[in-house]
């Protein structure tokens, strides 16, 4: 009995981990994965479609509120949402304000961007664990995971695109050989070292997104975990420990998002400094 | 932990909404809090500028208050000194009036009084005579005694 209670507990657990995946697995071709192991046996060429689902739809709503109240922005008294919207807007530009120094109107934005929608995909950590897989279980769907940035491939695939930005803005503003000079002749200006040189920066550089990406992972499927933990306790016990545990994840919800979006605007302003 | 497309699917949908938060959130906000923070920086202004105005507008007017105010103490003085120069002005005229005016009663007095007197002389000689014709109840040489007495009224 005892033993089968652990099966469960591991069962339950593994469920709630899983993505919701679709890929061309080697037996089988194009199809939605049935196991964990299925998924696995997929390698790349498979998509977390709950993943992405939830992603653009937590996108979309930042997008639409943002939208929404920038149409009916006008100079005169605000209402609730705009306020709202403004307060975070204002915070998003001061931020900018202080930590990049160059001048690029595509900055302040892009911060807002990550702010905002990493915060709505953290958020979704606090809809309890079993609501919505519950839910599209009894539509027939196998695994659904709903907290996309506690799956590697969000945070990471936003830290890719930070880390082409900060390339992209490396070249523009230093010219391609100035980029390439910063990265050989930095910190040891003699080409002797250009060898030791080129190690260390190509490790500094490919450690930012790769930080970036793995610290949201990993502060996210922490508390997720925790969370699928606590609800294995009996049902009248959960809360004992899952409104403590939830109050503070309101805490590291906002405090990741604005750590990522701090760090992206820090990486893409050494980007955009000469050295 | 499966690395697989999702990596690159999330790369694609984090480039379309920096775009579009690029292309269509930021400007009206941001151009929206801008311009409200430009309205209230203009009302702020006029605000001041307007108080400036009252400001100025209320040293005039003390400025003009205080004007008139000298002007009107002015005309008074101005009147006050017309007045009493009229005053004395009147005052010697009355004077010179007055005096005129005694100089001829004394004037008429002293024409009386000769007047008076020349007739006081004429009878005075006339009553001797009879007061001493009664005395001596006779006729006297009624000229030579008239010499006389005209000699003595023209001393009186």
């Amino acid at each position: 009995m005892a033993a089968d209670n652990e099966i469960s507990a591991i069962y339950y657990i593994q469920h709630h981990l899983q993505n919701l995946t679709f890929g061309k697995h080697p037996d089988n071709g194009w199809s939605w994965a049935s196991t964990s192991q299925e998924a696995t046996d997929m390698g790349f060429w498979a998509i977390h479609v709950d993943t992405m689902g939830w992603s653009i739809a937590m996108g979309a709503l930042f997008i639409a509120l943002f939208r929404k109240a920038g149409k009916a922005a006008t100079t005169g008294v605000p209402g609730m949402l705009q306020n709202a919207v403004e307060m975070v807007f204002e915070f998003i530009e001061n931020l900018t304000r202080s930590t990049f120094h160059g001048k690029n109107p595509a900055i302040a934005p892009l911060a807002l961007t990550l702010f905002m929608w990493i915060l709505l995909m953290n958020s979704l950590k606090l809809i309890p664990v079993d609501y919505i897989p519950e839910m599209f279980g009894r539509l027939g769907v196998g695994y659904m995971k709903i907290v996309p940035t506690t799956d590697v491939n969000a945070t990471l695939g936003i830290a890719l695109g930070v880390f082409l930005l900060i390339i992209y803005y490396s070249c523009k503003v230093k010219g391609v050989g100035g980029f390439a000079k910063e990265l050989s002749l930095t910190p040891f200006n003699h080409w002797l070292l250009i060898p030791f040189n080129l190690v260390l920066e190509v490790v500094g550089l490919l450690v930012k997104p790769i930080s970036l990406g793995l610290r949201l992972f990993g502060n996210m499927f922490a508390g997720e975990v925790i969370f699928i933990l606590i609800a294995l306790l009996p049902f009248w016990a959960i809360w004992v420990l899952d409104v403590p545990w939830a109050i503070f994840h309101i805490l590291v919800v906002s405090l990741q998002a604005f750590i990522f979006t701090t760090l992206s605007i820090v990486y893409l302003s050494a980007a955009h400094e000469h050295h | 932990m499966n690395i697989n497309m999702t990596l690159i699917g999330q790369t694609i949908a984090f480039a379309i909404f920096v775009w579009f938060c690029i292309k269509y959130v930021w400007p009206p906000i941001s151009s929206a809090l801008h311009e409200r923070q430009k309205k209230i920086a203009d009302g702020l202004d006029a605000a001041s500028r307007a108080s400036r105005d009252l400001e100025l507008a209320q040293e005039q007017a003390a400025e003009t208050l205080r004007e008139t105010k000298q002007q009107a103490s002015e005309i008074l003085e101005q009147a006050n000194k017309r007045s009493a120069q009229m005053i004395e002005e009147a005052r010697e005229q009355a004077r010179a009036e007055g005096e005129r005016l005694v100089a001829s009663a004394r004037a008429e007095i002293d024409q009386e009084i000769n007047r008076a007197k020349d007739e006081l002389r004429s009878q005075v000689a006339t009553l001797a005579m009879v007061g001493a014709e009664r005395v001596l109840e006779a006729s006297i040489d009624e000229k030579a005694h008239r010499e006389m007495l005209d000699k003595l009224a023209a001393e009186l």
